[in-house]
């Protein structure tokens, strides 16, 4: 494509302009959520790790990680893994070549957002029993 | 490749803004300018039109404000009726085509861009060089092996209706330029205009070249680049479905492996 862009072309605004709606923002929450569980996992094996190396090192991961701010980081991790998962049920629908109505997407992405929301929840339960 | 900012001589400036006229309707529009004759960086310009003594239509508001206020303003245009794909353009905020997009669908000042992250020749009109390149390199014809007949390829009425909601389309680059996907790889990735063509012609009961297509479009890049975020379908002006176009092309091409 050699004659692309000839003579200093700006390049036209794209994310700054373009309304993304559900669409666009649904989308990038599911990558967003998946790199989110990445750094999560890291933590909870940094937690296991001090555990392992002893009880003052373990004191100290414990402390971080049950702080208001750790509670909040880790719950916050538990939605990206409950929205990732009912993402990821979405796209598989997807990749059978269901649901690709515009309404469809819409109540699709409704339905994701609620179940992600009610998982967290519901486990945040369990967990406190 | 993401680049979330745009580069140095794309930012956008602020422009002129044109004097009001008398009446009780006014409207402002804010439309994206650049002169590859000045040497400086995008604007953009502000117009006041009086939607009374105006059509109804975003293409109606622009070729007013080019006859009537500034004719040096750019942009393409011909069939004002959505047939020709000529006047795609992001308005308020999404591509759509300015012949069909009324004027009372947009609330407050009507924000009027070139299709987004394309390069710009001038003013709203962007260079499609690549987007038609990759329309060609599906192979957007008929190919087939066995002796023509001695009339046409016929095709039943099932067969025909397959092809209803892909025909239809008119490169208007609408959908293509709404991916972001198509805005980071739109040099490796066909983008969803070029796919829907794609499966137009996999589909087509009469076509016999459909394995060689999809070889052609098996490429981490070329067709897996859609991560299924439905900006595309979002944004068709003329309805269509280019994501489940996509989903279908996917399928076929687990189909054949299993």
């Amino acid at each position: 494509m050699a004659d692309v862009n000839r003579g200093n072309r700006p390049l036209s605004p794209h994310l700054s302009v373009y309304n993304q709606s559900y669409t666009g923002t649904l989308s990038i929450l599911h990558r967003l959520t998946g790199m989110a569980m990445a750094v999560a996992g890291v933590l909870v094996v940094w937690w296991f790790l001090a555990a392992a190396v002893g009880p003052d090192y373990f004191a100290l991961a414990d402390w971080v990680l049950t702080s208001f701010l750790g509670h909040l980081v880790m719950i916050g991790a538990l939605w990206a893994l409950a929205y990732h998962l009912c993402n990821g049920i979405r796209h598989l629908w997807w990749d059978s070549g269901h649901g690709f109505e515009l309404e469809q997407v819409r109540m699709s992405g409704l339905v994701v957002l609620t179940c992600s929301g009610a998982l967290t929840v519901l486990v945040l339960l369990i967990a406190n029993l | 490749m993401v680049e979330l900012a745009l580069p140095k001589n794309s930012r956008v400036r602020v422009g002129k803004t044109w004097p009001k006229p008398q009446g009780k309707n006014l409207r402002a529009f804010r439309i994206y300018r650049w002169n590859p004759d000045d040497g400086q960086n995008p604007r953009i310009d502000t117009y006041w039109l009086d939607l009374d003594d105006c059509g109804p239509m975003v293409l109606d508001a622009l070729i007013k404000i080019k006859n009537e206020i500034d004719p040096t303003l750019t942009f393409r245009r011909s069939c004002r009726e959505g047939i020709c794909g000529s006047c795609a353009m992001n308005i308020d905020g999404i591509n759509t085509l300015a012949c069909i997009k009324g004027l009372d669908e947009i609330e407050g000042d009507v924000r009027i861009y070139p299709l987004p992250h394309m390069p710009v020749v001038k003013d709203l009109v962007p260079d499609l060089t690549q987007f038609y390149a990759q329309h060609a390199a599906i192979m957007p014809w008929l190919e087939t092996k066995s002796t023509p007949p001695e009339k046409e390829w016929l095709q039943s009425v099932e067969d025909r209706r397959k092809l209803d909601g892909l025909y239809e389309c008119v490169m208007c680059a609408s959908c293509s330029t709404a991916c972001p996907s198509y805005w980071w790889n739109g040099d490796r990735y066909l983008g969803p205009a070029a796919l829907l063509h794609a499966y137009r012609w996999i589909v087509d009961s009469r076509d016999e070249a459909t394995g060689e297509r999809l070889d052609q479009l098996e490429d981490p890049f070329r067709l897996y680049r859609c991560h299924t975020i439905m900006n595309c379908t979002r944004t068709c002006p003329k309805g269509l479905n280019p994501a489940k176009a996509i989903a279908e092309i996917k399928k076929l091409m687990l189909e054949r492996h299993l």
